[in-house]
């Protein structure tokens, strides 16, 4: 919703954490370690005004003093800047920026909420008494009442996405030269009509208080840089998208590592050549899914099956609810895939979406396996989820996947970053291509759509190409696949090694009522499926 | 509540008055070309249940204002929900200081002059007064049938009321109040064998029938228990309203229909179903059966759409589909300026004009068919066709020789809404729904249930 300037200005840190630094980010290309050097003098860190701590804190004393027994509060600001361009100029340049506090109270085992934009003693107190009256009447139609699992106090902490770079460090025509350039390499290519560009960049600093003691302050950053190139043939037009560059909790370094201008020109004959590339036949293939394109299958059919919430009831409304139920059916029981198929829940990965240091209710970030073996091993949980399943799994924490979208969101259960790991051996997507006599090779994220309880999707994607004998023998168009969740994922029979590891992302993942949206991310590795229903969605057949 | 007592009462959002002092505030900060504030002011609230219990529930206050300043054809905005002296010179600094880092924009509009716009009486005291305790009770209306029937209920009732402005230094001023609620109910069989949904939307809270739309869910989810899957394939289907509204939307409103539906401009530029082989559009062309007319009028009264765009354009009484004929396509200032056009805008409101026939006489007069109470998950397939998938979800049946006979499994669909509405075999009469798959309350839409031939079914789901 929101940027800032003028204020931020002043306000330009230029975040560089220990970790960031230690962490060894990927490959730094040049004209990026010659940014870096020059915007080091500003380096500032950013840190929580004594005011802001003061007034979280009011909130809570008068939460409590309401008839709370627990209560947290955030207060934040967000600040977006979003640039748009088509073709030779630009289309749209936005800045916005958002402030103020929302105050979550239990009382009488039932959770009440308000917010505002006032950040103000007076205001701070009202809004407070408000959450503890809300609670209070949603409490006379509890039947079982929340129960939150306990965690540690964390009274003064804080935490910062390691940027390099702040993308606000960076000029406004810099930016869009940048974009202008990707546009003028695709527009180069003969039959290309259209090109759209764009840079979106996210942050906020947020302070979260809780009445077991904690206070966090942390900066979140995002940053999303996009191509898009539609080709039109005579009665026909196809689009290519820049899916293999996600959005990434990273700086402007980001953006300089995706090489729009170097790869636009590509994207661009692969638009055109879409036009003119061979429809797939309709049968069963063995697809060979390049992790562009894989980590939204994993996101549909493994991130979301596993969310606890889910699971018991409570998004039916809206998102659905979950074949993984009940739990004490499927823990440790449901075969997802084959052995070789282990799946993390992390929210401590450098440079991805959903990391951070603690959740939106003051737990620490955590790391486990969603699958284990192949075999379903855990879902994601807030505290107040945990004790659900505590006597199923043993796990008396929360695994600290509580997420507002800003200050004006009602905290819930959110995805933590959810991926495949990769297999031991040192296996390329070369060489999984080269082990497979037939298939289609499909690359970057298309189409999506799964049924509410996750078990029957279909997928397109950007491009695909046939494999015969091996290789690439050309390209196909109008691809998208069907399956069922668990089939699919135990067709499953070769994965990449480390070598082959990416991650992709989404930063607007929905979920909730009202819709909130989270960001996060999902590493992969190619991989290899058997027998899979692919459809031809063109004109011919439907 | 009374005239009376509702002018009695402080409104949420701002006032004219108000909204105008604020704007002028900006625009009098301005060292621009030119400059345009909008301004949105707005209190929100909710309540969730799930598992026959209250979730969550919450009420946020909120006011802000959005500074877009131009300097020739070179155009930044800013906005900021901090209004005090300081709040503004900022947001309005920030604005400026990026348009004069932009590139020019061969495309940008210059600033309206003032226009006149037709006054829309769409706030609601019983919607702004929704407060949580009277949210509570309606949620209770289903929680407690439900409770004692053994099924769970899972709902939302979201609302929102407060004021809009658009003004700029030309003068042009653009006000408009207005109250939205929407109340969307899942009711589901303990065992998990059966789901049922149901859901209503208007500006006005008292036009929602929240303990009826709690008795469909009720009598849907039982009523879904014990699906049988059928065979995917071609069928002739029976969509009830929502169903209609969940397809319809894609191509008249929000995003995607400015990207893949009803642009004049993606037409025009051969990216578009409503694209000619040989260039240019098809309007004057009959692309639908002739009893489908799709029009858009903020005056509608229920639909009571906000009367302009976020330029201060008036929204209009617009006929996009007459006698399934294409008589309009969406023009935004700048292309419509290009073809010589008047602009229409894109519209935030839409009504299919109905039929007479009813849902008992569609019912009876189909051999085999699909009866579907909603969709679920819809997305671009194929942009040339128009070309959709999703899947139907909380009731779907099946009709056999002129009577629903039982439950069956959902079914994944790969169907273009364009394509189907040449398709149709009977309307009903036209109802406003809640059509927005969040169940929050999206846009405004009116359609009737249609009956459709050889509708594309691709797989089935044992999603319940």
């Amino acid at each position: 919703m929101p940027p800032g300037e003028g204020t931020a200005i002043d306000r330009r840190e230029f975040v560089k954490l220990a970790g960031a630094a230690a962490g060894g980010a990927a490959a730094v290309s040049l004209p990026h370690r010659r940014l870096a050097a020059l915007a080091a003098p500003s380096l500032r860190r950013p840190t929580l005004d004594p005011a802001i701590k003061e007034l979280a804190l009011l909130a809570l004393d008068a939460a409590k003093s309401a008839g709370a027994s627990y209560a947290d509060v955030r207060i934040g600001r967000v600040q977006t800047e979003s640039i748009q361009t088509r073709d030779d100029h630009i289309a749209g340049l936005s800045s916005e920026e958002t402030f103020g506090f929302g105050v979550r109270a239990l009382a009488g085992g039932a959770w009440g909420f308000a917010a505002s934009r006032l950040v103000e003693r007076d205001e701070v107190v009202r809004v407070a008494r408000r959450a503890a009256a809300q609670a209070k009447a949603n409490a006379r139609y509890v039947r079982v009442p929340v129960r939150l699992a306990p965690v540690d106090a964390y009274p003064d902490v804080e935490w910062h996405t390691p940027v390099e770079i702040d993308p606000w460090s960076i000029s406004l025509e810099e930016k869009v030269d940048l974009l202008l350039k990707a546009n003028a390499e695709a527009m180069r290519v003969a039959g290309v009509r259209v090109v759209t560009s764009s840079l979106f960049f996210h942050r906020e600093e947020k302070t979260v208080a809780t009445t077991d003691g904690t206070l966090v302050f942390q900066t979140l950053v995002r940053s999303s840089p996009q191509v898009s190139v539609t080709a039109v043939g005579r009665g026909e037009f196809q689009t290519r998208q820049s899916a293999e560059v996600p959005p990434a909790a990273r700086g402007y370094e980001h953006v300089l590592g995706a090489r729009l201008v170097e790869n636009a020109g590509r994207w661009a004959e692969e638009a055109v050549q879409k036009l003119t590339a061979k429809p797939v036949e309709p049968g069963l293939y063995t697809l060979v899914l390049d992790p562009s394109h894989l980590w939204l299958t994993i996101h549909e059919s493994i991130g979301h099956p596993t969310e606890l919430d889910r699971a018991l009831g409570y998004e039916a409304n809206y998102a659905g609810t979950s074949f993984l139920a009940p739990p004490d059916g499927v823990l440790g029981r449901l075969r997802y895939g084959p052995e070789l198929m282990n799946v993390q829940a992390d929210r401590t990965q450098a440079g991805a979406l959903a990391s951070t240091g603690w959740d939106d209710e003051g737990v620490p970030a955590d790391r486990w396996l969603l699958i284990k073996d192949g075999v379903f091993a855990d879902y994601q949980t807030t505290r107040e989820q945990v004790a659900w399943i505590a006597h199923l799994t043993g796990v008396q924490r929360s695994h600290g996947c509580s997420y507002a979208q800003s200050w004006r969101h009602i905290p819930f259960q959110r995805m933590p970053n959810v991926s495949l790991l990769p297999g031991a051996e040192d296996i390329t997507l070369e060489d999984i291509i080269a082990d497979t006599d037939a298939g289609i090779y499909i690359v970057g994220d298309g189409s999506y759509s799964i049924d509410q309880q996750r078990y029957n999707f279909q997928f397109g994607g950007q491009v695909f190409y046939e494999i015969e004998d091996g290789r690439i023998a050309g390209m196909l168009k109008d691809v998208a696949y069907q399956a069922r969740t668990v089939d699919f994922w135990n067709s499953m029979d070769r994965i990449g090694g480390p070598r082959s590891y990416f991650v992709g992302g989404s930063m607007f993942d929905g979920k909730g009522q009202p819709g909130q949206i989270n960001a996060v991310s999902h590493g992969c590795v190619p991989a290899r499926f058997r027998n899979v229903t692919v459809l031809n969605t063109g004109r011919g057949e439907r | 509540m009374s005239a009376t007592s509702a002018a009695a009462q402080r409104r949420a959002g701002l006032s004219r008055e108000e909204a105008k002092a604020l704007a002028e505030r900006v625009l009098a900060l301005s060292t621009a070309d030119e400059a345009r504030v909008n301004i949105r002011g707005s209190i929100s609230g909710s309540t969730r249940f799930a598992l026959n219990q209250i979730t969550t529930s919450g009420d946020s206050a909120d006011t802000t204002v959005t500074v877009t300043s131009a300097f020739g054809t070179r155009e930044a905005s800013a906005s900021t929900n901090r209004l005090d002296d300081e709040g503004l010179r900022e947001v309005v600094a920030r604005s400026e200081r990026l348009a004069r880092l932009t590139p020019e924009n061969p495309e940008r509009m210059p600033e309206l002059a003032p226009q006149e716009y037709v006054s829309v009486p769409a706030y609601f005291e019983s919607t702004a007064s929704l407060d949580a305790e009277r949210r509570a009770r309606v949620a209770e209306q289903a929680m407690a049938p439900a409770s004692e029937r053994g099924l769970q209920a899972a709902g939302f009732l979201d609302l929102s009321a407060g004021s809009t402005a658009v003004a700029n230094r030309n003068g042009l001023f653009a006000f408009h109040e207005d109250s939205d609620v929407a109340y969307t109910l899942t009711v589901r069989t303990a065992a998990g064998d059966g789901s049922g949904w149901a859901g209503g939307a208007h500006n006005d809270f008292s036009k929602i029938d929240t303990a009826a739309v709690a008795e469909r869910a009720l009598e849907k989810a039982i009523r879904s228990r014990g699906a049988q899957p059928v065979p995917p394939g071609a069928w002739t289907v029976i969509l009830e309203p929502a169903a209609v509204a969940n397809l319809l939307s894609l191509m008249f409103l929000g995003f995607s229909a400015r990207i893949l539906g009803i642009s004049a401009r993606a037409a025009d530029e051969g990216r578009s179903f409503f694209s000619r082989p040989d260039g240019g559009n098809r309007i004057r062309e009959k692309l639908f059966d002739e009893r489908v007319t799709l029009v858009s009028d903020p005056t509608d009264p229920e639909l009571l759409d906000r009367p302009f765009d976020d330029d201060g354009l008036p929204l209009r009484h617009v006929v996009w589909v007459e006698g399934g004929v294409l008589r309009n396509l969406a023009y935004g200032r700048f292309w419509a300026q290009k073809q010589g056009k008047e602009p229409t805008g894109f519209p935030s409101s839409l009504r299919m004009m109905g039929g007479d026939a009813s849902l008992d006489e569609m019912i009876a007069s189909t051999e085999r068919g699909i009866f579907v109470t909603r969709f679920w998950y819809i997305r671009a397939v194929d942009p040339r066709t128009l070309l959709y998938t999703g899947l139907t979800r909380d009731g779907t049946f099946l009709i056999e020789n002129g009577r629903v006979t039982r439950a069956v499994q959902n079914l994944r669909f790969n169907e273009s809404p364009a394509l189907m509405l040449s398709r149709l075999e009977a309307l009903g009469p036209a109802v406003r729904v809640s059509a927005e798959e969040a169940g929050g309350r999206g846009e405004a839409i009116i359609v009737p249930p249609l009956k459709i031939r050889n509708f594309t079914f691709t797989s089935v789901s044992e999603a319940v």
